[in-house]
């Protein structure tokens, strides 16, 4: 069985996000980049779930600029097979992404596609869901634990309310969530070994998928900023304020 | 224009959240159906109907759609998708889980997470963790939107007189099957809609150590929330999460304790009206965002707090 992973390159989360004085989006030049947090996750389930012997292969696709080639390195270096880069040059919107991972996993037949349950850049949480619903194969979204027997995986998922278990055939998709595992740095000799894994490039012309935006952003602006309030120097100080100036308790 | 919202429940009670989604709705247009999924959720309708702005109720109501797996769910809503300007649900995992399905099956794009309506096609909703705001207009037929519903005052529930409608539907995903659900079960108010969260973080060193934080928040009334480190550390279940990738709260007061104030987790509190913070280290950046800053061991702070609530409380008598 084949493992598919998506990664996604984006600014790194420890950077503080700086928006744009011309309100057309955040500063992204000389920014530290990096993979998106929950499909490290995801990687690193691809290859437990290899070497347990259940899978044979884990291929990585990303879908973004140029340099998306060093996230699926970063993922190669990790352990995984090879890698797949469809070459986009622009911002690219969820529906157009999973139309492509669609039509990946087409040609790939993976039995499971393992993604982030939500990239930290747009926060849209919305592309594993619309790739299982495209393929029409069942979702696992928010898992922290995936068991894998005979054809079948038990889920759990973590919800609003605690915690889910489902049970879903292959082939499935899932969304990792940030307590799905703890991943691996990679090793220095591996990195090494990782630049001669193959890494495929297709351009968009070749998926033959229209990614034009449909969605128009009007514009970019930093979130009112709340006023620096004060410091108190006990809890008695603090009571009184939360009771007779906040009026909150 | 005629909007569907899609209604989160328990088959006996709707949801909160569900109030805030139509409060939303109703922003937009005043035709508002809601269509309900369940079973023997007869008292969900009735509460939908109760609630003010509501046009009609449409329920299906069958065994097969007791738990809400999105597969189901969205294959529904798809049914009578054709007939809507806006589909619209709670950006909750419920809504999260159901909504992209719809909106790609229709070949649309879908507007996650929005908390503010300009117009109906033109939205502002939060990106890099609330680090932006993001004003976005949706040139799509059909407008598929999530909700932050805390950015929502809710619809009152009672004075509205909705037709309630039944839809047959009874076509069943077999490649997915529900388990089990673990809900972590709390007399406290619930962490999305309390007026006071009191929540601790990796300050607390330990599960047994959280009885600091639920002694005070039974004194106040209120939710008990978490940092991603105290729920990765163990010390609390996953569903007391606020941030980017948990809970969004807004409460009247949000009190912060041994919480670093990673932008991660300031995304799902900073919209709250008072913050109090409790940290030892004078330099932690949960300072620069608190109304009421507390430099002090929290060991110390919490109990010394739980004794001058009391005080507070005998005064009052
Ligand atoms: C993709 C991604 C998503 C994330 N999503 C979330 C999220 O949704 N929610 C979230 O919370 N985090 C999230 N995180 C994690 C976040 O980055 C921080 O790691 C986390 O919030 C830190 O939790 P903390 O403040 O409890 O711990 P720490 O940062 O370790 O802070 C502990 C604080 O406790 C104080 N302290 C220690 N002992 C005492 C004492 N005795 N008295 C008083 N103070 C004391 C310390 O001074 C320190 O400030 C996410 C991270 C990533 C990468
Ligand atoms: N451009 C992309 N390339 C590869 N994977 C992506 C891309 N966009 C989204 N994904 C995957 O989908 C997940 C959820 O993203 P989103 O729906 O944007 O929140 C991410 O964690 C990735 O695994």
């Amino acid at each position: 069985m084949k493992i598919l992973v998506t990664v996604k390159r984006v600014i790194d989360y420890n950077v503080q996000v700086r928006v744009k004085s011309d309100g057309t989006g955040v500063e992204k030049d000389n920014v530290k980049m990096s993979m998106n947090p929950p499909d490290e996750n995801a990687v690193e389930e691809a290859l437990r779930i290899k070497e347990s012997g259940k899978a044979d292969e884990v291929v990585i696709l990303s879908i973004g600029g140029e340099k998306s080639q060093e996230t699926i390195r970063t993922a190669l270096a990790m352990g995984a097979d090879r890698g797949i880069l469809v070459q986009v040059d622009h911002e690219i919107e969820p529906l157009a992404v999973s139309k492509i991972i669609a039509k990946i996993a087409e040609e790939e037949k993976p039995g499971i596609i393992l993604m982030g349950k939500q990239a930290i850049d747009d926060d849209s949480n919305q592309t594993p869901q619309m790739t299982s619903a495209l393929l029409e194969w069942p979702q696992a979204t928010f898992a922290s634990k995936i068991e894998i027997n005979d054809q079948k995986a038990l889920i759990t998922r973590e919800i609003d309310e605690g915690l889910e278990k489902i049970k879903v055939n292959m082939p499935f998709v899932a969304s990792c969530d940030l307590r799905l595992n703890e991943p691996r740095y990679a090793s220095l000799p591996n990195i090494m070994k990782a630049k001669k894994k193959p890494l495929d490039l297709k351009s968009i012309e070749d998926i033959g998928i229209d990614v034009k935006p449909r969605i128009e952003q009007i514009k970019v602006e930093e979130p009112p900023a709340r006023q620096k309030g004060v410091m108190v120097s006990d809890i008695a100080e603090l009571v009184q304020k939360l009771k007779h100036e906040a009026k909150v308790i | 224009m005629s909007i569907l919202v899609i209604a989160e429940h328990n088959n006996n009670e709707i949801k909160v959240a569900t109030r805030q989604v139509i409060s939303a709705a109703s922003k937009i247009d005043d035709n508002i159906d809601v269509i309900l999924i369940g079973y023997k959720c007869d008292e969900v309708s009735k509460q939908l109907s109760n609630c003010v702005g509501v046009s009609k109720v449409l329920v299906v109501n069958n065994e097969k759609f007791k738990n809400p797996l999105a597969e189901n769910f969205s294959k529904i809503v798809l049914s009578i998708a054709k007939n809507y300007s806006h589909i619209i649900g709670p950006a909750s995992t419920f809504g999260k889980n159901i909504l992209p399905r719809i909106s790609v099956k229709l070949d649309v794009a879908q507007i996650s997470d929005v908390i503010k309506i300009n117009s109906e096609d033109t939205f502002v909703r939060p990106i890099y963790a609330g680090n932006a705001l993001a004003t976005v207009k949706s040139n799509d037929k059909i407008k598929v939107i999530t909700i932050r519903p805390t950015s929502f005052d809710p619809i009152p529930k009672e004075g509205g007189s909705g037709l309630i409608e039944t839809i047959d539907f009874t076509e069943e995903d077999t490649s997915v099957e529900f388990i089990e659900r673990e809900e972590s079960s709390s007399e406290r108010p619930e962490l999305g809609t309390a007026r006071v969260v009191v929540s601790g973080g990796r300050g607390l060193q330990s599960a047994e150590n959280f009885k600091l934080i639920n002694e005070i928040a039974d004194k106040l009334n209120a939710a008990v929330g978490a940092s991603r480190a105290a729920v990765d550390a163990g010390y609390v279940s996953n569903d007391y999460q606020v941030g980017q990738t948990g809970k969004v709260v807004v409460p009247d007061l949000y009190i912060a304790v041994g919480i670093s104030g990673a932008i991660q987790h300031l995304a799902g509190m900073k919209e709250s009206k008072i913050i109090v913070a409790i940290n030892k280290d004078e330099e932690a950046p949960i300072f620069n965002i608190a109304d009421y800053g507390l430099n002090a061991d929290l060991f110390e702070a919490l109990p010394a707090l739980s004794a001058e609530l009391d005080k507070l409380n005998t005064i009052e008598k």
